[in-house]
This record gives structure tokens, C-alpha cells and sequence, in this order.
């Protein structure tokens, strides 16, 4: 298996991931406090999640939903019956002194998913998927620490992969799948940056050929897809170099500094941490029955990759664009919707990959937030299919229509951009150009076919680009001819 | 007591476990102490119970969940009022480094 | 009427017909427990506002509204469960300062059912002892006599009920807390079926074990209480939903019939103090003579019930105890400067300062039971056993109603009489403590005396949420207690 994988200087990377997987939930795992992210200081608190004498947890329907959903979307196996453990620590922004979670007996285990890397498919396991309570949140400054616990208690989905991940790139490219999947479930909004999906990398290194795994380092707090390749790459050849120089790889926890592009030591795990899990007495073992799992399945949507496929089977898309049009659900809902109504689907890509993405892109906004829905786009390629338009005033017109939110037939109409395809009239504005331009007809006659290029865009500009295209070369050389 | 799993280096252990802070003789104390009802408790060690699962909630009680509705009846300062330091509504504590 | 003895039915009656104002009745209790309480240290905080939760009882009734089945009954509640204003400590200096914005789900419902809360009342630290000796705010004494203990956890709840200081008590029970103070003093405290009575609000001690109930005057007083305090609650996840009967009136001292379980392993026990083993007789001989049927059962486990209840409860307690650090509420140790103070030393002082001995004793063993190498052999082993021994239950009351048995092995001791051995505490726990781990509902009522003078309870047993049949065995007997109507000496 190991020769297949990318070596780095003689070198096999071994990598597992942990995403933590907020759930969005309306409220917390727990209690009814609020999840909202943008709240005022310890305002989405309650008893419960401060950890207050006699509190108890009650479990939120929806978050076991949720990770039921993402197991089997993970294909994985979903427990009968599930327990939650107590995870005993201390720290400032665990208010009960342990974490509620779950240890040996998790709701979802032994799935897997698959995705493609640099063209090639690739599978990795999923050990298991299990529930637990996000902790607070600490703030330093230097002399003292704050302590917010208004993301106490957020649920979060801990998906555990195998140690199948062998390049920067895969690992990249296994956290976006994950992200694309849970937002396809829609159980996560997938922002990074407010961390409702965080990305923990074990990377270990051996020499290819070993099968004995080398010392393992956590890599945490990095905060997008591009760090994720970035912060893998470094520590890969930080391990390399140590173990090149005989120096000793420590199990440790390190952080990524995207400024300075390296890793640095956050916490050395010498003393491991007994956290002493026992069955949490305070909440009932999580049962869930065959009529709730059928349920869930019946309503799982169709999932990125196998979307994709039916994209390049029934639409002969390419595997680039059909993987583009999938990574979001809106933008492949979009897609499918904008295809179907203008019975063109290849132009519906092609539109919404060039045009609508770039405009999308630099306006920072999503698919949902358009101003071109997927309606007025597939009537825009309507009207180039029937002629209305040329191609080329088609994306003025798409332009129009991003800045103003118009159909295309009133920016058609307005604008009097409907293409002119009389040939009398076509004949007409030819004849005009030719009289106008006797020595460049003459050098056509001597045998410069280049001047053709010349004619046409003169006969396009004085039609005010509305001449069909096709019809003035017709034209053209019947003219140049007679 | 010496051969006791639980002598005073374990208790020790086990203190900064629990973050407590014992002293040598509260440490010797306990070890001796709590070293008679472990001893009490290894009798049980005899009983067969394999394939019994353990039980924790000890009768039967209907599995039921909550609903997902936010139910928002407390304020912040309502729950750093007990705080024996805070900030604005934030609870302070030690550098956490 | 009398309010020094009257039922708290009849005293509702009283204040809806306006015979006797509700403010009336919470005031008598309150100046009650005003003068009395320096001698017995029951209360640990009065809460003066009683008095205006009894006037609008009154304005209530004024207006003929309705009001709720405890209207103007004044009650003490154990300072384990936490009361909206009023602080709550749990007997403990880690809790000191500590006033929770929330009310547990007992107090809510005795509010709520018009009860007036008098005061909050003491226990050993965090209901962690069976003696009262271990509170942070001083022993509570025997109103039987002042010398001696009243017994614990509720030690509080004990003393003040069998003072009268209140017309009712709640205390809670994780092995036996509710059960050995009441038979030490004389009143009637019931431990519902785990799952009966929400946790929720009441400081945890062992998640598994804990369930709260009334001690007070009367079997009919606990029916009724318990009646109040019962039932499902969304705040709980671990509430049963079944409903809750009517014990109060569906209470039947017509025991022609019943079968009554006696327990083979412990009948005839040498380790039973003689006094207590006489009034075991005679309650079995009263019953008898009532036209109950007695059973053998074997509940051979039991011999291991308070081992498997020490580790079970230490094991709980160390993590349930793990919130109180010093960060968000309580007791922080007097740190001069934070800034260069290491965490770990700041958890470990704080909590070095605000347990007492017996909790750290407890914190250290549980601690010791869930970590890494020793969780296979002792919690878990403990709570496999605990399934076995849940199993022997089942059988025996596939053949009785109820079992009697003492409740402790031996009688009332005096104040600081007792050194920490706990070979001893393995022998006093016997009855008490399987009841506890098998989640079953257990009671005392007091029907005995000792050769000193003092109460004796006896224990009845029944089966999951059978309330109902250990209520009206204990009815029974209670009709024909020789100490009704005996009274302790601060009367």
C-alpha cells in the first residue's frame, strides 16, 4: 500500500484528522440557550451551561438528528443505543469541570468518504463520529484571562478519521469534503473563521517501507482549507528534518502561524492527560429505532460526489466543472435548475462557471445572495439559443442584469439589443461598409484575405454589435465576391 | 501499608488529579483509610460478572429529548453575579497559558 | 386548632376557611424556629421572606382564587437544594456567598402548591456523612436530646421537623440520608423511586443515587408532599413520566391480604443493636396481627451494598465536585496576585480551602476509582454488581408488596463520638444503602423507642414507583406506634 503513497524525501506522511463539526442547532446541545454567534458576553448562558450546583442536561432532539445524518451520509454505522461519558478536566472554559462527550460507545463509527485529489479518487476511513458539547471561550491579556461561555454547550460532531491520509493535499481536500458534506446536510455552516468547523491534523512521518507509525503531533487552530495544506506541508518536513539532525519527535500539540508559515509548540503531552470517562449518570443512553433511521435516510439528499457523477453521465460535463457546480448544494441546485429551464445545460455551466462564480467571487457573496437567479440566467441563454442575441451581447446583458436584478428581456428591450438577422437589412449596412472603404475591397480582390477581420468589425460596430454574426459573414463574401 | 494500591504517592497522584492539595498527613491519613474500604471492595472482585452490563440509571425511565426551541431566561449578569472575580460580564481568572 | 400538631391538610383547610390566616401559621413557625434554633442549629438560614409569600396566600384566598393543595404550609428545605435568593451552600465553604437566580424543581413545586419557605437547613457538607458533624456551619443537634447527633445527611431536616419548626421538611437521600435521620428522630421520610422526584437544582452529590423527599409529622404529610414534589420534569432527563397517584388519599392502613418480604440474610443479624431489633419484631408481630402475610426473599448482594455504594458514590462525587473551582461562583481562595499564578495551583488551593475532610476523603476515593488502570475494576465492577443486586430485588418483590427491615443497625450516638472508621460505617449502612442503588423507594417511620428514650424507625422497601404500598404498610404501623404522640424534649 505505502509505494503508492507520495513519498517526501524517503519519507511516508501519516496523517488522521478531527473536524469538530458545530451543529446548527437553534439552540445548545444541553439547554435552551440561544447559539447565535454575535452575542453579548455571556449572554447565550443559562444555570445549565455555567455549570451552576444541581444543573442538569437535557438532551436537544435535533442534535442527535444531526449527526445521525451526517453518519449516514459518512456511510456509516449508526448505534442502537449510544451513551454519553463524562470527560474529566480542568479548565477555565469547561464550567462542570468535564466535558460531556462520548468515549466507547459513539453514535456513528466505521464509515468512510470519498473525494478527488488532483484528479484521482481517493477513499478514507471514518472511525467514528460521535457528539459532545463545545467548551467556552478564553480570551488572554497577559495578566489575567476572560472567560466567555456563550459557546458552552454548542453541540459539535466529532468526525474521526483513519490514518489514511498520506499528502498535504489529500488532507486539504478530506477537511473540504467534510465541510461540503455537512453544508450539503445542511447540520453545519461551515465557517472557519468563526470556528463552526475546526480542523485538528495528527501528522506523523516514517521512512517508506516502516510500518510502525512514527511519533504523532496534533496540529491545531487552523482556520482555513489552504493553512490546512500549508501548516501539514511544514510539519511534515519539520519531522524530516528532526529525525534527518537525530533529534527526538515529541508527542505534542502545536499551533500554525499563517504569518510566519511555520508550527510552534503549544503543549507537550508527556503527562497524559487520565481523563477517567465514566457513563454520565445525569443523561439516558441515546436510543435511536430502526422507523427514526429509515426516516432520516429517506430525507438525505443527494451527496456532492455522486451528483457530480450524474453530472458528467447525464450532462457531459466535465469532472472539473461538474466537482465545481457540486462543492456547494445551492450553486448545484442552481445549476440544475437553470439547466433545466433553458433545456442547455453545458451553457448553463458554462455561464454560471465563468460569469456568475467570478462575479460572485469578488463580491464575496453566495449563490443564494445573486441577483441573477437561476430563472432570468436560463432565459439569458434562451435567447442566445434562439438568436435573439449574439453570445457577445449576452454577457452585457448578464452584466446588466448582476448590477440591476432585471430579466433579459426588458434589458433586451430597453437597451435594443435584439440581434439583427433580416438579411436585407444586414445586406444594406455591408453594402455601406464596402462603399465606405474602397481600398481595403481592393486589397481583398489583390488577394489579403486579412482584411476580412477589418469588414466585420466595421459592419458590427455601425450595427451597434446587434448584427448576427453569422449571417454578415455570409454575407460579407457573397458581397466581396459579386 | 506499603503494599497498598493506595499508599501516599498514589494519593498524591491522585490529588493533583482532583486539584487538591493535601498535606503529608492528611496524604498518610487518607491512604490508610482509604485503604481499608478498597480492601472491602476487593471481595466483590470475586463475583462473576461477565456479560453483565453495568447499570447506572437504576429504574426504568422513558427516554425522552427536547425539543430545539431557545428558551432564553437568564441574563449575563444574573450569571456572573456569583463570580468572585469578573470583568464587565466576563468571569477572570489566572494567565491561562 | 393546635399548629403544633395539626395535619397540614387540615391546616390548608383552616386557611381556605379563612379559620386561621396563612400568615398566621407561617409566622407562628417562623418565631418558632427563631427561638428554638440557637439550641439545635437546624437551620443554617432563615428566610424572613416567608412571611410575605404567606400574606399573598392570603390575598389570594381573599379573592377566591384558587390556591394549591399546600397553601400557607410552612416548610424547611435541605440547604442542598438550591432556592432563587436565598444562598445555598450545601453546607459547605465552597459554596459560601452562593445565591443561585434559579430554583430547583422541589422548591418550584412546593412554591407553587403555596408552601412558604421558611428557611434553609443544615447537613453534613455536600449530604456527605450520616451524623450532621461534617457541615461547614456546625453540628445540628437531636431535639431528643442535644447531646446526640440527629443523624445525616438531613440532619437538619430531621431536627427541625421533629421540633416542629416547620410543618414539613424535604431532604434528600443518596444512601440513606432521609431515611437514618428520620428513624434518629422520630419522623416520617420517605426516598422515592429514583426518577420520581426531579434532581434538578439539588447540588449533586451521586448523579445515579440522589433523589429528594418529604420528612415530616405524618405518613399522611409525606403522601401529600410527595404527591406535590413528584413527576415528570423537563429540566431532568432522567424524570420518569409515569403519573403520579394520589398517595394522599389513596392511602389504606387494610394490610388483610398484603404480603410483607423479610429478608433471609439479615432477620436475624447479630450486628443489630438490641433496641432496634425488638422494635423490628414488634412491627412484624403489629402487622401480623393486622392480617399481612409474611415472605422470605434472599437478597444475598446486599452484603456488598455499601462497598459498591462507597465506590459508586466517591466515583460520582469527584466529578460532580469538579465545578466548584473557584471560577464562576463560591468560595476562591484570598490569591494576592493573579498574574503570575499557575492554574493549577489556583484550582488546587481554592478547593484545598473550601472542602472539608470527609469530601476530599470522597473526592480522593472516586477519583481513584475512575482513573486510568483501575476503572474496569472498581466503578465498573461496581455498578455490574449493582445490575446483579437490582436483579435479586426484582425477583423478591415478584413475591411481596414491601420489606421491612431496620433502618440502621445501631441507635442514636452523641456529638463527636465517633472516629472515622469505616468498618463501622460499612456495618450502619447495610439497609439503607441497596435501596439506593437498586432505585428503589425506601421509607422510615418512626414506631419504636429505645431503652434511652430515643425513636427508632423502621425501613419499608418497595419496588420501582410503588409508593403507594410501602406508604400505606408504614400507615399501618403508624396507627399503632407506641410512640405516637410522644414528643422530644424541646417541646
Amino acid at each position: 500500500m505505502s509505494t503508492s503513497n507520495p513519498s517526501f524525501r524517503g519519507f511516508e506522511a501519516v496523517i488522521g484528522i478531527e473536524v469538530h463539526v458545530q451543529l446548527k442547532t437553534d439552540s445548545k446541545i444541553f439547554s435552551a440557550d440561544a447559539t447565535t454567534f454575535d452575542s453579548a458576553d455571556n449572554e447565550n448562558t443559562s444555570p445549565v451551561s455555567v455549570g451552576m450546583p444541581g444543573t442538569l442536561p437535557v438532551l436537544n432532539k435535533k442534535a442527535i438528528e444531526y449527526a445521525i445524518k451526517t453518519g449516514l451520509a459518512l456511510g456509516c454505522n449508526v448505534r442502537k443505543k449510544s451513551v454519553f461519558s463524562r470527560k474529566n478536566y480542568f479548565y477555565p472554559d469547561l464550567p462542570k469541570g468535564y466535558q460531556i462527550s462520548q468515549y466507547d460507545e459513539p453514535i456513528c463509527e466505521k464509515g468512510s468518504i470519498q473525494f478527488e485529489v488532483e484528479g484521482k479518487s481517493k477513499t478514507v476511513g471514518i472511525t467514528r463520529a460521535h457528539l459532545e458539547e463545545d467548551a467556552g471561550k478564553s480570551t488572554h491579556f497577559g495578566q489575567y484571562t476572560l472567560i466567555n461561555y456563550n459557546r458552552a454547550g454548542i453541540p459539535l460532531l466529532e468526525i474521526v478519521s483513519e490514518p489514511e491520509i498520506h499528502s498535504p493535499a489529500e488532507a486539504a481536500e478530506y477537511c473540504r469534503s467534510i465541510r461540503s458534506i455537512v453544508r450539503y446536510l445542511e447540520v453545519c455552516d461551515g465557517n472557519l473563521e468563526e470556528g463552526s468547523l475546526r480542523c485538528d491534523c495528527n501528522v506523523s512521518v516514517r521512512k517508506v517501507g516502516e510500518t510502525k507509525f512514527g511519533t504523532k503531533v496534533e496540529l491545531k487552530n487552523i482556520n482555513s482549507f489552504r493553512f490546512v495544506e500549508k501548516a501539514v506541508e511544514y510539519e511534515i518536513h519539520r519531522q524530516i528534518d528532526a529525525i534527518e539532525n537525530k533529534e527526538k519527535i515529541v508527542q505534542e500539540t502545536r499551533l500554525y502561524d499563517p504569518d510566519k508559515n511555520r508550527t510552534f509548540t503549544m503543549r507537550t503531552k508527556e503527562d497524559a492527560q487520565d481523563y477517567r470517562y465514566f457513563p454520565d449518570p445525569d443523561l439516558l443512553p441515546i436510543i435511536v429505532t430502526d422507523a427514526q433511521l429509515s426516516q432520516i435516510k429517506k430525507e438525505l439528499p443527494e451527496l456532492p460526489l455522486i451528483r457530480a457523477a450524474r453530472f458528467v453521465k447525464d450532462m457531459q460535463l466535465s469532472t472539473h466543472d461538474a466537482h465545481l457546480l457540486t462543492e456547494e448544494r445551492d450553486l448545484a441546485d442552481y445549476f440544475e435548475a437553470t439547466g433545466k429551464a433553458c433545456n442547455n445545460s453545458k451553457a448553463a455551466a458554462n455561464w454560471i462557471i465563468t460569469e456568475l462564480l467570478r462575479e460572485l467571487n469578488d463580491a464575496k457573496l453566495s449563490v443564494s445572495q445573486s441577483k441573477v437567479n437561476a430563472k432570468n440566467l436560463a432565459d439569458l441563454i434562451a435567447e442566445v439559443d434562439k438568436g435573439t442575441i449574439s453570445g457577445k451581447i449576452a454577457k452585457t446583458v448578464f452584466k446588466e442584469m448582476w448590477d440591476s436584478g432585471s430579466t433579459p428581456a426588458d434589458i433586451i428591450k430597453t437597451k435594443g439589443l435584439v440581434q439583427v438577422s433580416d438579411p436585407g437589412e444586414i445586406e444594406k449596412i455591408v453594402a455601406d461598409v464596402l462603399a465606405a472603404n474602397p481600398d481595403q475591397v481592393a486589397e481583398f480582390k489583390a488577394g489579403k484575405d486579412k482584411v476580412l477581420g477589418f469588414f466585420v468589425g466595421a459592419i458590427m460596430k455601425a450595427s451597434k454589435g446587434k448584427a448576427n454574426p453569422g449571417l454578415v459573414n455570409e454575407i460579407l463574401m457573397k458581397k466581396l465576391k459579386e | 501499608m506499603s503494599d497498598s494500591k493506595f499508599n501516599k504517592d498514589v494519593i498524591q497522584k491522585i490529588a493533583n488529579l482532583a486539584r487538591l492539595q493535601l498535606t503529608p498527613e492528611q496524604a498518610n491519613e487518607f491512604s490508610e483509610q482509604l485503604s481499608k474500604i478498597i480492601l472491602h471492595f476487593d471481595e466483590i472482585s470475586s463475583i462473576n460478572t461477565e456479560g453483565v452490563e453495568p447499570l447506572i440509571t437504576p429504574s426504568e425511565i422513558e427516554y425522552t429529548l427536547r425539543e430545539d426551541s431557545v428558551k432564553q431566561n437568564f441574563h449575563a449578569e444574573e450569571m456572573v453575579a456569583n463570580a468572585p472575580d469578573k470583568q464587565g460580564n466576563l468571569f477572570k481568572v489566572p494567565p491561562v497559558v | 386548632m393546635d399548629l403544633l400538631t395539626a395535619s397540614m391538610s387540615d391546616t390548608r383547610k383552616a386557611i381556605a376557611e379563612k379559620k386561621v390566616s396563612a400568615a398566621e401559621v407561617t409566622k407562628y413557625f417562623f418565631a418558632r424556629a427563631e427561638k428554638l434554633n440557637p439550641a439545635l442549629n437546624a437551620f443554617i438560614k432563615l428566610n424572613p421572606d416567608c412571611l410575605k409569600q404567606a400574606e399573598s396566600i392570603d390575598q389570594k384566598i381573599a379573592k377566591g382564587e384558587n390556591v394549591g393543595v399546600l397553601a400557607g404550609i410552612p416548610f424547611g428545605i435541605k440547604d442542598l437544594l438550591c432556592t432563587k435568593g436565598i444562598e445555598t451552600t450545601a453546607a459547605s465553604k465552597i459554596l459560601t456567598g452562593f445565591v443561585p437566580p434559579y430554583d430547583s424543581t422541589v422548591v418550584a413545586r412546593l412554591k407553587n402548591a403555596g408552601a412558604t419557605i421558611v428557611g434553609k437547613l443544615n447537613l453534613d457538607e455536600f449530604a456527605m456523612g450520616s451524623s450532621n458533624e461534617s457541615s461547614f456551619h456546625g453540628v445540628c443537634k437531636n431535639p431528643w436530646n442535644p447531646e446526640y447527633v440527629p443523624g445525616g445527611s438531613s440532619g437538619g431536616s430531621a431536627s427541625a421537623q421533629a421540633a416542629r419548626l416547620v410543618m414539613g421538611t424535604i431532604g434528600t437521600d443518596t444512601g440513606g440520608s432521609i431515611r437514618q435521620p428520620s428513624s434518629f428522630c422520630g419522623v416520617v421520610g420517605i426516598k422515592p423511586t429514583y426518577g420520581r422526584v426531579s434532581r434538578y437544582g439539588i447540588v449533586a452529590f451521586a448523579s445515579s443515587l440522589d433523589q429528594a423527599g418529604p420528612m415530616v409529622s405524618t405518613v399522611q404529610d409525606a403522601a401529600l408532599t410527595l404527591e406535590v414534589i413528584a413527576g415528570k420534569d423537563e429540566l431532568d432527563g432522567t424524570t420518569s413520566s409515569r403519573p403520579v397517584e394520589a398517595f394522599s388519599k389513596n392511602l389504606s392502613a387494610d394490610m388483610k391480604g398484603k404480603k410483607i418480604g423479610i429478608v433471609k440474610e439479615y432477620h436475624n443479624s447479630e450486628l443489630v443493636h438490641p433496641d432496634i431489633r425488638k422494635t423490628y419484631e414488634q412491627a412484624i408481630e403489629t402487622l401480623k396481627g393486622l392480617g399481612a402475610e409474611f415472605v422470605e426473599v434472599s437478597i444475598p448482594l446486599t452484603k456488598y451494598a455499601v462497598s459498591m455504594y462507597y465506590l459508586i458514590s466517591a466515583s460520582e462525587a469527584s466529578s460532580n465536585l469538579a465545578r466548584y473551582d473557584g471560577v464562576k461562583y463560591g468560595y476562591r481562595s484570598d490569591f494576592k496576585d493573579l498574574s503570575s499564578l499557575p492554574l493549577d495551583e489556583f484550582y488546587a488551593q481554592t478547593r484545598a480551602e473550601g472542602f472539608g475532610k470527609e469530601v476530599k476523603r470522597r473526592i480522593i476515593l472516586g477519583t481513584f476509582c475512575l482513573s486510568s488502570g483501575y476503572f474496569d475494576a472498581y466503578y465498573n465492577k461496581a455498578c455490574q454488581v449493582r445490575r446483579l443486586l437490582r436483579n435479586q430485588y426484582d425477583e423478591a418483590f415478584a413475591k411481596c408488596d414491601a420489606i421491612i427491615s431496620p433502618v440502621t443497625t445501631t441507635p442514636q450516638f452523641k456529638i463527636g463520638t465517633r472516629v472515622y472508621d469505616p468498618l463501622k460505617m460499612y456495618l450502619n449502612d447495610i439497609f439503607t444503602t441497596s435501596t439506593n442503588l437498586a432505585g428503589l423507594p425506601g421509607m422510615s417511620v418512626p414506631f419504636g423507642l429505645t431503652s434511652d428514650g430515643f425513636p427508632i424507625g423502621i425501613q419499608l422497601t418497595g419496588h420501582h414507583f410503588q409508593e403507594q404500598k410501602i406508604l400505606n404498610v408504614a400507615y399501618a404501623l403508624e396507627q399503632n406506634s407506641p410512640v405516637k404522640g410522644k414528643t422530644p424534649s424541646v417541646y
